[in-house]
């Protein structure tokens, strides 16, 4: 159990600590995240909401090592990775990331089944081991018949199964969701969000998800509010997330 | 290689483009291929001299003639073996277009002077013995149709007033090594001798002088021009290197003019290449992003841009090649002579291949270099 506001030792899976991130844009200096905490627990499932330019997406960003922050500490799984170079950050969120957007972001000249395998590429797996891997993964996300199809022949619900299949396809420490659903209608939307809560209650991921939709949030364990940088409120809280921000 | 499937899938993303940017490539290697054959053509003369023969022309000009004499005196200096002389027949059979040069010989010295032409011997004796025989090359006896025993009519407008001199193909000869020169047709000297006006007579075109040793060709060529000096025919004597470097130069800087044009054409070519691969991945930028989100490393995305620019440069590149392999011969033909045998030679052949990757290296590098330094939030930002 971690205290609210917690800034000290903790043994969660991910720990932040007095996250800060500046943007400068032409003379002005931005503050998007300003001293941020946040502890969460493997299994758990997070969702962020807030209004545009609140810094969900940064805050996704820095969580997931696409971006490094201007201070402040992330440590996942006891790696530090705010002080790691680009290059092992790189081998980092390939072992311990999965990443789901909002456009799925799919490779449309790949098939479901060589977009999946992406990742596994990066990999000492053998062909066969990929192939097996790659079937798995899009058996979970139900597209087991989908293998050979492109992009452009599947609807926007199954390519965003396909690029869930794409993020556990490696068995990633969490996945981080940017707007999952954003592009897509209610009944793929439902569909994609049992899937994301399949994965946690199932195959015990730990999700980070950003949205602006609150049904969608609602699905999460824990909602966190980020307003003007700062996680603002915390509902829904179940015992293993704690979040707070120095302001 | 893992990564293959993607490389190839992203070459096909635009086929219009990739078809022209493989063309581009073909259309510059053939023509890579094309001046490669021709300036060898110009140059391998020199590049086939033997460093063991002099070749000794009149110092105002090849044009003018020398004294018959000077074969003995030229014979009798330290360090020379045999003597040959050679006189230029311009002759013309059936058209002027089927032109083919024709030489006098003097058939005591010309197999020991020329070892790398072969002529079976018992062609070569039937050829002494006729005095209107005439031995030809391979190549022209292919391209007219001729075999031994054929009588063959040459005008020479030259010698004579045109009028046309009757000869017998007694032999064929061939060279040994691939690129010796199997155009020419040796006629007897005597036979020219004999029909010469009389202001003609008793002089020779050039000599070509075989050494004992490639060693004293500096010496003995200052030696027979020495001899000669201040004498009406004075002489200018090269190694047959030199003398055949000379004679190309007679046509112009070729070396440079081909170095010229083949530099218009690399920089063309990548300008172009540069361009296309610049655009492809401009336009990949937000999946660029996605690889490096998911864990590809700068240094593979560089590899990956770079690998379809050398893809791209070897597929057409050797397409090109291949085009020049097939179409230079057919070239070589319609020259209908004027220059020796085109051959595309290994050494072009690598020679082609290298410029492709090059070609392909630096129009991949910069597209390359500027994926790898994309932040990966910023290309995501541009899905």
């Amino acid at each position: 159990m971690v205290s609210v506001n917690n800034n000290g030792h903790s043994s969660a899976l991910i720990q932040v600590r007095g996250l800060n991130k500046t943007y400068r844009r032409g003379g002005e200096q931005i503050q998007v995240l300003q001293g941020l905490n946040l502890d969460v627990d493997k299994s758990d499932f997070v969702g962020f909401m807030g209004p545009s330019g609140s810094g969900k997406t940064t805050l996704l960003n820095l969580l997931g090592g696409l971006d490094v922050p201007t201070a402040g500490h992330i440590s996942v799984a006891g790696d530090e990775i705010t002080h790691m170079s680009s290059g092992r950050l790189t081998e980092w969120r390939a072992r311990h990331v999965g990443l789901v957007f909002q456009m799925y972001n799919l490779i449309p000249v790949l098939t479901a089944y060589q977009n999946v395998e992406l990742p596994l590429l990066l990999t000492g797996l053998s062909k066969a081991q990929r192939r097996q891997h790659v079937e798995t993964a899009l058996s979970i996300v139900g597209l087991a018949d989908r293998l050979h199809h492109f992009p452009r022949q599947l609807s926007g619900g199954q390519e965003q199964r396909v690029a869930i299949a794409r993020a556990i396809v490696s068995d990633p420490t969490f996945l981080l969701c940017d707007e999952p659903t954003g592009d897509l209608d209610r009944k793929s939307a439902d569909e994609i969000m049992a899937l994301i809560e399949e994965l946690v209650a199932k195959h015990n991921k730990t999700v980070l998800m950003v949205t602006h939709d609150p049904l969608v949030a609602a699905r999460a364990h824990t909602v966190l509010h980020l307003e003007k940088g700062v996680l603002v409120e915390a509902s829904k809280s179940r015992q293993n997330v704690v979040a707070g921000g120095a302001a | 290689m893992k990564f293959s499937r993607l490389i190839f899938a992203n070459l096909f993303r635009k086929k219009i483009r990739l078809a022209l940017t493989l063309g581009s490539f073909a259309v510059a290697l053939f023509l890579f291929a094309f001046l490669a054959v021709v300036k060898k053509a110009f140059t391998g003369g020199a590049d086939l001299a033997n460093a063991s023969r002099l070749v000794t022309i009149n110092r105002v000009s090849i044009i003018n003639p020398l004294p018959l004499s000077y074969r003995d005196k030229i014979a009798a200096i330290p360090g020379v073996e045999f003597v040959t002389h050679n006189n230029w027949f311009g002759g013309v059979y059936q058209d002027e277009r089927n032109f083919f040069p024709q030489f006098a010989i003097d058939t005591e010295n010309q197999r020991k002077v020329f070892p790398e032409f072969v002529v079976p011997d018992d062609q070569w004796n039937t050829f002494l013995k006729d005095r209107q025989g005439a031995v030809v090359g391979a190549r022209t006896a292919k391209r007219f149709g001729w075999k031994v025993g054929d009588r063959i009519p040459i005008k020479a407008p030259a010698y004579g007033g045109g009028a046309a001199w009757e000869f017998n193909i007694d032999g064929i000869y061939h060279g040994r090594r691939a690129g010796d020169d199997e155009s020419q047709f040796w006629f007897q000297w005597d036979y020219f001798e004999e029909r010469m006006p009389a202001n003609f007579k008793g002089l020779a075109g050039w000599y070509t002088v075989k050494l004992k040793s490639p060693d004293d060709a500096l010496r003995v060529a200052k030696a027979i021009d020495a001899d000669f000096a201040n004498s009406p025919y004075e002489t200018k004597t090269d190694t047959e290197s030199a003398f055949a470097a000379s004679w190309v130069k007679q046509f112009g800087n070729i070396e440079f003019l081909i170095m010229t044009i083949g530099s218009v054409v690399f920089f063309t070519l990548l300008l172009v290449t540069g361009n296309t691969m610049a655009i492809s991945v401009r336009e990949r930028t937000g999946e660029l992003g996605v690889l490096k989100a998911i864990g590809f490393k700068d240094g593979t995305v560089l590899l990956l841009v770079l690998a379809e620019a050398l893809a791209i440069a070897s597929v057409g590149g050797l397409l090109g090649l291949g085009l020049a392999f097939l179409a230079i011969p057919s070239l070589s033909a319609a020259l209908n002579g004027l220059l020796p045998v085109l051959v595309l030679s290994r050494s072009a052949i690598a020679g082609g291949i290298g410029f492709s990757l090059l070609v392909g290296a630096a129009s991949g590098i910069l597209p390359g270099i500027g994926a790898m330094r994309l932040r990966v939030v910023t290309a995501l930002r541009r899905v």
